[in-house]
């Protein structure tokens, strides 16, 4: 099966073209040649055991598999056709543009305006009025702003866990990414945080590219357009979610998604 | 489906009790329609009344069955070839009901029958009968192989079902505009080949379900298996 | 046997693990207790004999007032002035090179690099050299080396830095110190988890960034921690400063870094070993000795407190 623009239909845009992208962390190979496409707008959910790779996958994204000592990256990665690993290529510029979100929450210990507003202040950006705007608006679109409006000075560590996980949304939203990367971002949330979070997920997805990556099938199935399944450092199979779930192509596939194994 | 078995042995007993009443109802069902046929071909009046009796059963198994569905369904969130599975079976299950009711139908008008002298030899209706019986069978035994060509091959059998039922037809009508005592029995005979002819439609409605469980495609309303091209007709 | 003698039976044995549990329990904290009973006795001998002999001197002209009549009376004025002054300087010289080291070693040098193991190592055994060793090395280097290079230089090979001075001193006592405020450091640096680091990154930040404005600032309470041990040990010191700038008496104030100074450490030795009169300066030594206590008591429970309420602050428990 092709997993490349061609499979997806001419309708959409390819916002992340990956080719034959392979990683090494020192002789051992954590992630075989990866090829595929991300659609814009839409979201896509990397699924599969632990250990599958599909994190890895991810931090390849934004090169933050760098950040790793001895991690090496083979292929090409792609964002609206430009590349973003090569020499002469800062890292900087490409997580400005591709932003991520971590499986714990992780604000800084500063309050919750100033952790709204550190993207935008490492950026250069210093004009008091359009620091606040924008941190509005981060905040906004990251379903956080009413909860919070009044008390923007307190510490962001007061606040819950499902809140301290939105507002760090809202602090990767600030920075205006076209590409929002999630690392199993409800995974620490109780049902109802959760649920929040992946109402969320459905409302970026109008205005971001997300790619996500959850241990939790049922979230794949509720939150995503698409679904890759890694397996063993290898992607098995990548189609779209609804396809996945009812008739899966691959038997390895089949086989993880009704709990046969894994 | 997938041969290998799932990490919760508690899902999966239940799926195999589910495909385990299914089968059950099955053979239920068929036991009902061959002994309706038979009690209409040696007119015993007895054995149409205890086939009759047991739409009870009929009725109590699609209860349990769909509420076996409804549990797996809220609990264990299938997905892939279960979830296939589990929404075919609450389907089939319907047309086994009504496959059951339709036998219990025959029943009954067997018990009607018996009440006058016998109309005529019977050839097309006991040839029928076979035929549907054997669709019904060959559907249930392809649900438990999960074949989908022997599912196929039924389907193609009900043209023959509906040949049957014309010329069945068109003989009981020139028995009816011969005389008019004939009337009562015909339409008796006439109900029960409609009966037959609709047992069929719901086997090939089962093989069809069977074709979807094991392929994921849904062939309803057009027949036709991957890469077949359309038949005219 | 009986029902009744079966259960009981098996209901003695636990009960009787139950009882050797309890004794190695009991032991283990009679054995602590009375470890910590004879730890709080020799302080408060050490204490309450300082306090009782020296408490009665303690006063405002004590504090504030030159020694006079041969160190026999008066106060400890310039002996404290002179601490802190040099303590002041060390703290300037030693905190912002403690912490760039520690700030390389930790966020910037690649983990498994010779410099990086051989910086280790240079630390580490710099905080086992006996501290008389650095008084030498602020001699050699310090004022035989570039304080009479600086005279050369300035003043026509006249003497005014290549001599003990306040500067000097301050120097060699920053070089002591150095180890702790890395050490103190690194583990500061340490303690802030790297998902603070990674979520810096993610958004666009250098390394450079998220150090100056995530790490550095989480960590300021354990590098506080480490200034106010290293102030701790620069009070208390006195071999270091014995041949870089300490006097035994000066009739005035240093006013300026090359200077000698004098110092409470070395005050209490001078006290205690070369007044003319030992008995009539006894008081006045223990007074000394008390200050001294108190001033190192004081500072190091700054450091906990401050350490505390930072901390409490940077997890966002209170404003």
């Amino acid at each position: 099966m092709t997993m490349t623009a061609s499979a997806h239909g001419p309708e959409l845009t390819m916002k992340l073209t990956v080719r034959d992208l392979e990683v090494f962390y020192g002789s051992k190979r954590g992630l075989a040649p990866v090829t595929l496409d991300l659609p814009e707008k839409n979201v896509t959910a990397l699924i599969g055991p632990s250990g599958c790779g599909k994190s890895t996958f991810l931090r390849s994204l934004n090169r933050m598999n760098e950040l790793i000592a001895g991690c090496k990256v083979k292929g090409d990665v792609r964002l609206d056709d430009e590349p973003i690993y090569g020499p002469g290529i800062d890292p900087v510029v490409v997580r400005r543009r591709i932003g991520m979100v971590f499986q714990r929450s992780n604000p800084f210990p500063k309050s919750i305006f100033e952790n709204v507003a550190y993207g935008l202040r490492i950026g250069g950006i210093n004009d008091r009025g359009e620091i606040a705007e924008r941190v509005e608006r981060a905040l906004s679109h990251a379903a956080l702003w009413e909860e919070v409006k009044d008390r923007l000075q307190e510490n962001a560590l007061s606040l819950s866990g499902g809140q301290q996980q939105r507002l760090c949304i809202a602090r990767a939203l600030a920075v205006e990414p076209e590409v929002l990367l999630m690392d199993e971002p409800a995974s620490a949330l109780d049902p109802i945080a959760t649920a929040h979070i992946e109402e969320l997920i459905d409302d970026l997805s109008k205005n971001y590219t997300v790619v996500i990556v959850t241990h939790n099938m049922q979230q794949a199935a509720r939150v995503s357009d698409w679904t890759a399944f890694f397996y063993m450092g290898e992607l098995v199979e990548y189609d779209r979610t609804n396809i996945i779930f009812t008739k899966p192509s691959k038997p390895k596939t089949e086989d993880y998604i009704t709990g046969r194994f894994g | 489906m997938s041969l290998r078995e799932h990490t919760n042995r508690e899902y999966e007993g239940e799926l195999r009790k589910l495909r385990d009443q299914l089968l059950r109802m099955g053979a239920k069902v068929e036991e009902i329609i061959s002994g309706s046929i038979k009690a209409l071909l040696e007119r015993d009046t007895d054995l149409a009344t205890r086939m009759i009796a047991f739409d009870r059963r009929i009725n109590q198994m699609e209860v349990d069955i769909d509420g076996l569905c409804l549990s797996i369904l809220a609990r264990r969130q299938p997905v892939a070839s279960d979830l296939r599975f589990i929404t075919m079976a609450l389907k089939l299950v319907t047309d086994l009901e009504r496959i059951g009711d339709l036998g219990v139908n025959i029943s009954e008008r067997v018990v009607e029958l018996n009440a006058e002298p016998p109309l005529k030899p019977y050839v097309d209706l006991p040839n029928m009968a076979n035929e549907v019986q054997g669709m019904l069978r060959e559907a249930l035994d392809a649900f438990v192989a999960g074949d989908p060509e022997r599912a196929h091959a039924v389907i193609e059998r009900d043209t023959n079902i509906d040949a049957y039922y014309s010329q069945i037809f068109r003989e009981l009508l020139t028995y009816m505009m011969e005389d008019a005592h004939n009337i009562f029995r015909a339409t008796r005979l006439q109900s029960i080949a409609k009966y037959l002819e609709r047992i069929g439609d719901h086997a090939t409605n089962v093989a069809e379900m069977v074709v979807f469980m094991v392929k994921g495609m849904d062939i309803r309303h057009t027949g036709k298996l991957e890469g077949e091209t359309a038949r005219g007709g | 046997m009986t029902v009744a003698a079966r259960v009981d039976s098996g209901r003695s044995r636990p009960f009787v693990r139950a009882m050797r549990n309890r004794a190695g329990d009991v032991a283990l904290a009679v054995s602590s207790g009375a470890a910590i009973l004879l730890v709080l006795m020799i302080l408060a001998v050490i204490l309450g004999d300082v306090v009782i002999h020296g408490g009665r001197r303690l006063s405002l002209s004590f504090f504030f007032t030159a020694p006079t009549e041969g160190m026999t009376q008066g106060g400890i004025f310039p002996a404290l002035f002179g601490t802190l002054a040099m303590v002041l300087l060390m703290t300037v010289a030693v905190v912002p090179v403690g912490v760039a080291t520690a700030v390389y070693l930790h966020e910037y040098a690649p983990a498994r690099s010779l410099l990086t193991r051989a910086v280790r190592i240079a630390v580490s055994n710099l905080a086992g050299v006996p501290s008389i060793v650095f008084g030498l090395f602020g001699l050699g280097f310090f004022i035989q080396f570039v304080g009479v290079g600086l005279d050369k230089i300035f003043h026509g090979g006249e003497r005014v830095w290549g001599q003990p001075a306040l500067v000097w001193a301050a120097l060699t006592m920053a070089v002591l110190t150095l180890p702790v405020v890395i050490v103190a450091t690194e583990e500061a640096l340490r303690a802030v988890p790297r998902e603070l680091r990674e979520a810096s990154l993610a958004l666009g930040a250098t390394q450079f960034q998220t150090v100056y404005k995530v790490v550095l600032p989480q960590a300021v309470p354990g590098i506080l921690t480490g200034t106010i041990l290293a102030i701790s040990r620069g009070a208390g010191e006195v071999a270091p400063i014995l041949f870089t700038g300490v006097a035994y008496f000066l009739p005035h104030l240093p006013d300026s870094l090359h200077q000698q100074f004098m110092h409470l450490g070395n005050h209490i030795y001078v006290l205690s070993t070369q007044s003319p009169d030992v008995d009539a300066t006894k008081p006045l030594l223990y007074a000394t000795v008390l200050v001294l206590l108190i001033v190192t008591f004081v500072l190091n429970l700054a450091a906990v407190v401050v350490r505390a309420r930072m901390r409490r602050r940077l997890a966002g428990v209170g404003a």
